[in-house]
């Protein structure tokens, strides 16, 4: 009688569970399948390009030569972006968490999450509109004052639609990523930890560095590589605050280009080859952003043993 | 390096509800001190008003006069990072800070009060904290791991090391046993006994048990009802207070008739 009841089960709950594992797993591996879709459409449409040769790519001196300033443009305005954007939020966040009183930090957390709402036209044209125009005797000044230094070399840009005004709009839009990110994050330092810190004397900002900032570091490196990511691939603030050209060293001259402004600006026009190319400058994109995210990925494991996760 | 508490007419209010009403106490140094009563009656409260922690929630405040051997905490322009400072304390939960090594750990409130530090010198003060502690024998080998991978006993241990590196002068413990198991409680109590011979201990615990048997004096806190303030009922020598106390509603409690 006993091995009977044992061995009965109940049937519906099983089939709950296996439809359940079924779906989760279906989800699961459509995430591979896309990525890995994306890339091989990527790769496949790129290789025209990639073995064509070099008088008939864009430039005429093959795919190489074409591709590389885009990188290097690409890279200076997120790096411009993130530069100005990751204390700034970390600031912000950190009001928001541990200083504000509770009303405004809600009221401020709500109009930081709005900033993210915007689309990024929007922030495109505030950026040529006014920003360009705003910021251009402030570019006068740098090329007449420090630019001894390569990247601050004269003659500024008259309408100061620049790389550096490309970063600035760009370090904008990443701000609410970054910060929203770092908010949640910082809340959720155990209590324990921050009242050890105040109990062994530490003030409010001793306590912070002591406790808010390490147990959140993983979390930071995460938001920052999303707002990177968000940098990396933003098209059209960038194509319309940049007056585009060759790769140059100086961020206050007309000039650079960035991968997806790239893209977007030429492929309405392109056909056959020059398509091929477009979506070659793709590829490098999303390899790029692939190997952002796995260094990230890196950072944190590196990090695990004394996260606070455990 | 370790002072006498005296506490005179003291209130403790959340906002408005009045949490803990008209403590009146005097904490000898070098002893070990309990508070006992039941859940809700406001030792905990109070204790963390002993070194300003309760001003870490919003709205908290009090009325009255705590004196670190004469001096007030809460006079004009007392800084509460200075009094926590001097008076230390260990939480219910072992809290070490995880993303710190074990030696790290015994060095944050020293690196916190006195930047310079030469490698030299934390070398012994790590070490002395850490036998002050009980633990240096068994975390000697691996003073760079992480605090949080040892067990719920070694990181309380820990915590007190920490606690007794800055050479506070008094220690407070919120309930420092209720997460451990027996063996480790016994390690802390046995510690406990050793503080006393150089800081003033204060020791919230449930364990009527463990109030006997690490304290010189005991004081018994009680609650009228759920919404009434917690009092302080009866203060007296431990001894006194487990076999003969002048309040009904102490024998009640040391009884084990309610609570």
């Amino acid at each position: 009688m006993t091995t009977t009841s044992l061995t009965k089960s109940r049937g519906a709950g099983h089939v709950g569970d296996k439809v359940f594992s079924a779906a989760t797993l279906a989800a699961g591996c459509l995430i591979l399948v896309v990525l890995f879709g994306v890339a091989l459409f990527l790769v496949i449409q790129a290789f025209p390009a990639l073995v064509a040769s070099p008088d008939k790519i864009q430039g005429g001196e093959g795919f190489f030569t074409y591709i590389w300033p885009l990188v290097i443009g690409t890279l200076i305005a997120s790096v411009i972006a993130l530069v100005i954007a990751t204390p700034i939020a970390i600031g912000v966040a950190l009001f928001i968490s541990h200083f504000a009183p509770r009303k405004l930090a809600s009221g401020l957390g709500y109009v930081i999450d709005l900033l993210a709402a915007i689309p990024s036209v929007v922030y495109g044209a505030w950026g040529v509109a006014f920003l360009a125009h705003e910021i251009s005797p402030a570019y006068n000044w740098l090329a007449n004052n420090m630019g001894w230094l390569p990247i601050f070399q004269g003659p500024a840009s008259a309408t100061g639609k620049t790389i550096l005004t490309a970063g600035i709009v760009l370090a904008v839009m990443v701000l609410p990523i970054i910060t929203s990110l770092s908010r949640e994050i910082f809340l959720q330092t155990p209590k324990l930890h921050e009242e050890a810190a105040l109990a062994l004397g530490a003030t409010r900002w001793e306590m912070i560095r002591m406790t808010v900032l390490p147990f959140g570091r993983p979390g930071i490196i995460s938001a920052v590589m999303l707002g990177l990511g968000r940098a990396l691939g933003e098209t059209m603030a960038v194509a319309l605050v940049l007056s585009s050209g060759a790769l140059t060293a100086s961020l206050i001259q007309s000039g650079n280009q960035t991968i997806a402004a790239e893209i977007a600006l030429n492929f309405p026009e392109a056909s056959g080859l020059k398509v091929s190319t477009l979506i070659a400058a793709g590829l490098v994109l999303f390899v790029i952003t692939l190997g952002v995210n796995m260094i990230a990925r890196g950072i944190i494991t590196r990090h695990k043993e004394f996260s606070g996760a455990n | 390096m370790s002072k006498r508490i005296d506490v005179k007419d003291l209130n403790v209010y959340y906002s408005k509800f009045l949490a803990v009403e008209d403590v009146n106490i005097n904490i000898e140094a070098k002893s070990v001190t309990a508070f006992i009563g039941p859940s809700g009656c406001g030792k905990s409260t109070f204790l963390r008003t002993l070194n300003r922690m309760h001003e870490v929630i919003p709205g908290a405040r009090v009325e009255g006069e705590v004196l670190l051997d004469g001096d007030n905490l809460y006079g004009p322009g007392v800084d509460p990072v200075t009094v926590r400072s001097q008076i230390g304390m260990v939480f219910q939960r072992p809290n070490p800070f995880p993303t710190m090594s074990i030696r790290d750990n015994v060095l944050a409130g020293v690196k916190l009060n006195n930047t310079k530090i030469s490698k030299g010198e934390a070398d012994v003060l790590v070490e002395r904290s850490l036998q002050g502690a009980n633990l240096w024998n068994e975390v000697k080998d691996r003073l760079g791991k992480p605090g949080s991978g040892l067990s719920g006993g070694q990181q309380q241990r820990l915590c007190i090391a920490r606690a007794i590196a800055v050479e506070p002068q008094v220690i407070l413990m919120d309930e420092p046993c209720s997460a451990l198991d027996p063996i480790s409680t016994l390690a802390i109590e046995d510690l406990i006994n050793e503080l006393k011979d150089q800081y003033t201990v204060v020791i919230v615990t449930h364990n009527m048990q463990q109030a006997a048997r690490v304290s010189d004096k005991t004081a018994f806190f009680n609650i009228a009802g759920t919404g009434k303030p917690g009092k302080l009922i009866e203060f007296g020598d431990t001894p006194t207070i487990f076999s003969n106390p002048t309040e009904k509603a102490t024998e009640d409690y040391v009884s084990g008739r309610f609570g």
